[in-house]
């Protein structure tokens, strides 16, 4: 990912590279050249079994009718074309349309929970900008969530939500009196504010940690000058907090957007196999294309589809940010 | 120097890593032995008891005594229901599986089209102590018709429409023989300001969902495949089989609309095993589950789960676990006297009890009840009152895209929506196309 | 400096609605491991009205938590070490060297990020069992295969951010290593490393944290004898039940030790996010 640093100008602040080449340790020219291969070479290794030749092979599952009459032995596999993506993006079909309906439960459930988990990270860090008596025990209490173990929270909120048996029922009804008729939240429409919230409860802790983290960085001296100047707490925060957490926040949006895009923990552990629609993010949808329906070619096909979204996503934000903070 | 601390930080690293080797060192390997006296065979068992560390305590004897008598030791891993099917999928892409293998019986004929087990062909259906030994019905869920079966049953299971005694005879109900008589028995039984109900539905969990589709739309004499293996989800018996069974919760209102959360049969067991519904519709392995929650023997009688007045009398899917043998096994010999030794009358009657099976042989008892019966009502339904579920590649696709259409229905009626004969028919239309899609 | 009232407000209001967002989850987790298990089954309430210990030692023999405990620590800890002693190496030649391919290298490690682990899955098996019939070594069902898919799973971002954060040590610093007579992997061991050591608890504790929580890859790669706890914990639910008292009991007993060496580590995480995220 060490594109941020060089090519990625989300990057900002850029390093004078031209200096440091000049100075650089390579005064034996002979290792020096090699020195960098040499460095690299265990994390190019395992990159290479890991990501790049699964991802590879991945690629080429999408050309081939890969389904459970040949996946005992792939090389029989018919070639298939493009008719794993035509299939995958024919939205009359029932194939497509679930794809593209996936798709759209997705696009919310990331925008709203990196909104949400930025936006309460944010609330949070600016609260605990100044020193108060307890600060570091609040601080520690709000990274629990963070240092749970993903499954032991996730389970903790299916059992919440449970209709009949759960607290949040039981909070919403029984104590508080809001609704009269129990609602759903597991299936239905519900399924996605559930998704989201526990989505957002995992992961705001991350937004506040880097947030909180950055603030530090911000000299107090700067918002003692303001504060002379007679601007408020609301005008501090947008005149100072906000353009000095830029970089930060560049990094941090990207981060939360490819997580939570393609997340399948929490809609794995939630829903268990009875996903409802409303909470059919795309990774899942692809897992039961490929898994439950041994259609492994279909599954790769969306896979790739899913790549490319990315890849212009992050490009076109990566672009934009860049001749942004370049301006600046 | 630099070189030095280079080479020493490979050399930690080489080292690390082959530290790390000797983690997890007795995994599933089956590359040893040939068949003979000293092989050792790899077994994955699906979860049948209470827990998977219960199913070992149970198995454990039973494989032991196989080794006395044939020298083979067993290595057994139990594997539950949520992983069976990937590490099964992942074992059949590689190759790197066990020697044998036991499946849910419904996923048979999907299996045997990845041409990855080992079809009981004459010579190794002799060798397991030939099909005869069978009770017919439960061998045909072995894989396609008019070919070599590529497993064979171990455990039979039989639905039946568990129901409480006390609540019966409290409302002067008789225990119901027809559909109607069903319904109406549950209407009496529930009473939702007190929240008690007449049935509980597994109504969130497709696998339970969509064996109902498939038995009542047997019931209405409708197939959900023709001949050539093509789906035909959207006949009329398919439609209204499918609606007459949501009905339930919509139109009967007899079960409670939580049901629609139920994502596995367990959870209606057990509202039945504490007495918050009269009945409930399960497999017979409901039981062990009914007794650990609290319920007696005796306090449930069992019926066949009715047929409405005038349609098929079909009670139940052929259900069950069966036997496989991976076809790249290097113990093939010693794989077959083990499937031998699994289905042989001593065997399923020690494990028939834990497990609640009912025998896959012809002329055996079942064991998994004292209540004389149930044992016959259950020993009715398999034999004579059950009907296979589609023999054919696509009946996992036929699970998955229907019992996930129904979830989506259930939940619909749930939370406050309508479903009429269309929806279902646009549902099972979307789950028809799923299904040509990808075959 | 900002002490005025009405931040005083905000803060109250920020604190409350906060803490009880994430309090409210961890405390129906410990009230629901002291409840048995018709309690849990029955209709919820906020104080177990029949306080038993039961769960917290029924859980042991329902599922063999202690082994799978071991497992996920064994499977996180050497995975976490290898992943940030790699990721160091690499991250110093990406933030000290200009070297042909270094601009390809970065750009295929972000893209890996992109690509949905659930494909990589049947890929990566098929690889693992083709490393094993040529050359002998177990990666399926083993420890070694689940601590190499893990390491890399957390090496990019861990590249990312720590090369990120060498750049914001002077050279200088190195410059002056290198005058002593080191050579460029002394001026890492000697000078960087030690400058950057919040950074890197900070990338230990990501690799850590992505290691432990894994469900998808842990299912299919593992047997019986090296399962982690995250497949483990889903085992409470068997065929006859789902014991939610001891689901929550399992998961409060798992999760102590590894927030307590979080909020150990935190002071140094604090100090490493900031300069990885601003570089």
């Amino acid at each position: 990912m060490s594109v941020a640093t060089e090519k990625a100008p989300a990057a900002a602040v850029p390093e004078p590279r031209a200096t440091k080449k000049k100075r650089g340790p390579d005064h034996r020219p002979g290792l020096s050249r090699k020195l960098p291969y040499l460095l690299l070479a265990p994390a190019v290794l395992l990159e290479l079994l890991i990501h790049i030749i699964p991802m590879l092979v991945g690629i080429w599952m999408s050309f081939v009718k890969l389904t459970k009459f040949f996946i005992a032995n792939w090389s029989a596999a018919p070639w298939a074309g493009f008719d794993n993506y035509r299939v995958a993006l024919d939205f009359d079909n029932a194939v497509g349309e679930g794809l593209l309906k996936s798709f759209g439960v997705t696009v919310a459930f990331s925008l709203i929970t990196l909104a949400l988990a930025w936006c309460l990270g944010m609330a949070a860090a600016v609260a605990l900008q100044p020193p108060f008596k307890g600060r570091s025990l609040v601080r520690t209490l709000f990274l629990v969530p963070y240092a749970l173990p993903a499954y032991a929270g996730i389970l903790t909120w299916n059992f919440m939500l449970q209709r009949d048996t759960g607290a949040v029922n039981h909070l919403l009804v029984d104590n508080l009196g809001l609704v009269s008729d129990r609602p759903f939240w597991l299936i239905g429409g519900n399924a996605l504010v559930s998704l989201i919230t526990v989505a957002v409860w995992k992961l705001w802790p991350f937004a506040f940690l880097t947030l909180m983290a950055g603030l530090q960085s911000i000299p107090r001296d700067v918002y003692e000058a303001a504060s002379v100047d007679g601007a408020g707490s609301i005008r501090q925060w947008r005149n100072i907090t906000l353009p000095s957490l830029r970089p930060v926040n560049l990094v941090l949006v990207l981060v939360l957007f490819l997580w939570t895009f393609s997340d399948f923990n929490t809609p794995y552990v939630l829903f268990g196999t009875a996903q409802p629609p409303a909470g059919d993010l795309i990774t899942f949808h692809i897992y039961n294309a490929s898994f439950l329906t041994w259609n492994f070619g279909s599954g790769a096909a969306m896979s790739v589809l899913l790549l490319i979204f990315l890849m212009i996503v992050t490009g076109a934000y990566l672009l934009i940010t860049g001749r942004r903070s370049r301006r600046a | 120097m630099r070189l030095r601390s280079l080479v020493a930080a490979v050399a930690v690293s080489a080292l690390g890593v082959s530290l790390a080797a000797c983690g997890g060192s007795d995994s599933g390997d089956s590359s040893n032995g040939g068949g003979g006296g000293d092989a050792t065979l790899t077994y994955w068992a699906s979860n049948q008891g209470t827990s998977l560390d219960n199913d070992k305590q149970v198995l454990t004897p039973v494989l032991e005594k196989f080794t006395q008598e044939t020298g083979v030791k067993v290595n057994l891993e139990v594997i539950g229901w949520n992983d069976l099917q990937t590490r099964i999928q992942t074992a059949i892409t590689s190759g790197q599986a066990p020697d044998v293998v036991n499946i849910g019986n419904t996923w048979a004929a999907s299996l045997q089209a990845t041409d990855a087990f080992l079809p009981f062909d004459g010579d190794a259906m002799n060798a397991i102590g030939g099909k005869d030994k069978f009770v017919p019905t439960a061998l045909a869920t072995g894989g396609k018709e008019g070919t070599d079966p590529t497993s064979v049953p171990l455990y039979g299971l039989a639905y039946g429409l568990y129901y409480n005694k006390a609540m019966f005879a409290a409302a002067g109900l008789q225990p119901p023989k027809t559909w109607e008589e069903m319904v109406t028995a549950a209407q009496k039984l529930t009473n939702p300001a007190k929240k008690q109900w007449g049935m509980a539905l597994a109504a969130g969990s497709y696998t339970e969902n969509v064996h109902f589709a498939f038995i009542n739309a047997a019931q209405n004499k409708a197939d959900w495949f023709d001949a050539d293996g093509k789906p035909t989800f959207t006949g009329d018996g398919n439609v209204q089989g499918v609606l007459r069974y949501l009905d339930l919760m919509q139109k009967d209102k007899v079960a409670n609309p939580s049901n629609a959360q139920y994502d596995n049969g367990t959870k209606s067991v057990n509202d039945f095993a504490t007495k918050k519904v009269a009945m409930v519709i399960n497999q017979n392995n409901a039981d062990s589950s009914i007794v650990a929650n609290g319920m007696k023997a005796g306090e449930y009688g069992v019926v066949p789960f009715p047929a409405p007045s005038g349609g098929e009398q079909v009670a139940s899917h052929v259900a069950g676990i069966n036997l496989s043998i991976f076809k790249n096994t290097k113990n093939k010999d010693a794989a077959l006297k083990f499937v031998k030794y699994m289905t042989d009358a001593t065997t399923q009657t020690t494990l028939g009890k834990p497990f609640s099976s009912l025998p896959v042989l012809k002329d055996a008892k079942p064991v998994f009840t004292t209540d004389a019966a149930e044992a016959a009502t259950f020993a009715d339904v398999y034999n004579t009152k059950s009907k296979p579920l589609p023999l054919v590649p696509a009946e996992d696709q036929f699970e998955s895209t229907v019992g996930k259409a129904m979830n989506g229905l259930f939940a619909k009626i749930a939370t406050g929506g309508t479903v009429t004969a269309d929806d279902v028919k646009t549902a099972l239309k979307t789950a028809e196309d799923q299904v040509a899609a990808s075959s | 400096m900002r002490d005025t009232k009405g931040f005083k407000i905000y803060r109250a209001v920020v604190l409350t609605v906060l803490g009880l967002f994430v309090l409210v989850p961890l405390y129906v987790m410990a009230t629901s491991s002291l409840k048995p298990l018709s309690d849990v089954q029955g209709a919820f309430t906020w104080w177990p009205s029949n306080l038993t210990l039961d769960p917290f030692v029924d859980m042991w023999r329902t599922v063999p938590l202690a082994r799978y405990f071991v497992n996920s620590t064994i499977v996180s800890v050497v995975a976490t070490v290898f992943s940030v002693a790699i990721a160091i190496l690499a991250a110093f030649a990406v933030s000290r060297f200009r070297f042909r391919g270094r601009t390809v290298f970065s750009t295929t490690v972000l893209s890996t990020q992109m690509f949905p682990g659930v494909l990589f899955l049947l890929p990566l098996f098929l690889i693992f069992v083709n490393i094993n019939n040529s050359i002998g070594v177990q990666l399926v069902g083993t420890r070694l295969g689940l601590i190499i898919t893990y390491l890399t799973f957390s090496l990019p971002f861990s590249i990312w951010m720590l090369a990120g954060y060498f750049d914001s040590i002077p050279r200088e610093l190195d410059e002056a290593a290198l005058v002593d007579g080191c050579g460029p992997m002394g001026a890492l061991w000697r000078v960087v490393l030690p400058a950057a050591r919040p950074g890197v608890i900070a990338v230990a504790i990501y690799s850590f944290m992505t290691a432990w929580g894994e469900v998808l890859f842990a299912s299919v790669m593992t047997t019986e004898a090296n399962r982690t706890l995250s497949v483990g914990l889903r085992q409470y639910s068997t065929q006859t039940n789902v014991y939610w008292n001891q689901i929550m009991a399992a998961a409060l007993v798992v999760s102590v030790p590894v927030v307590i060496g979080f909020l150990l580590a935190q002071r140094h995480f604090v100090a490493g996010v900031t300069a990885g995220a601003v570089k």
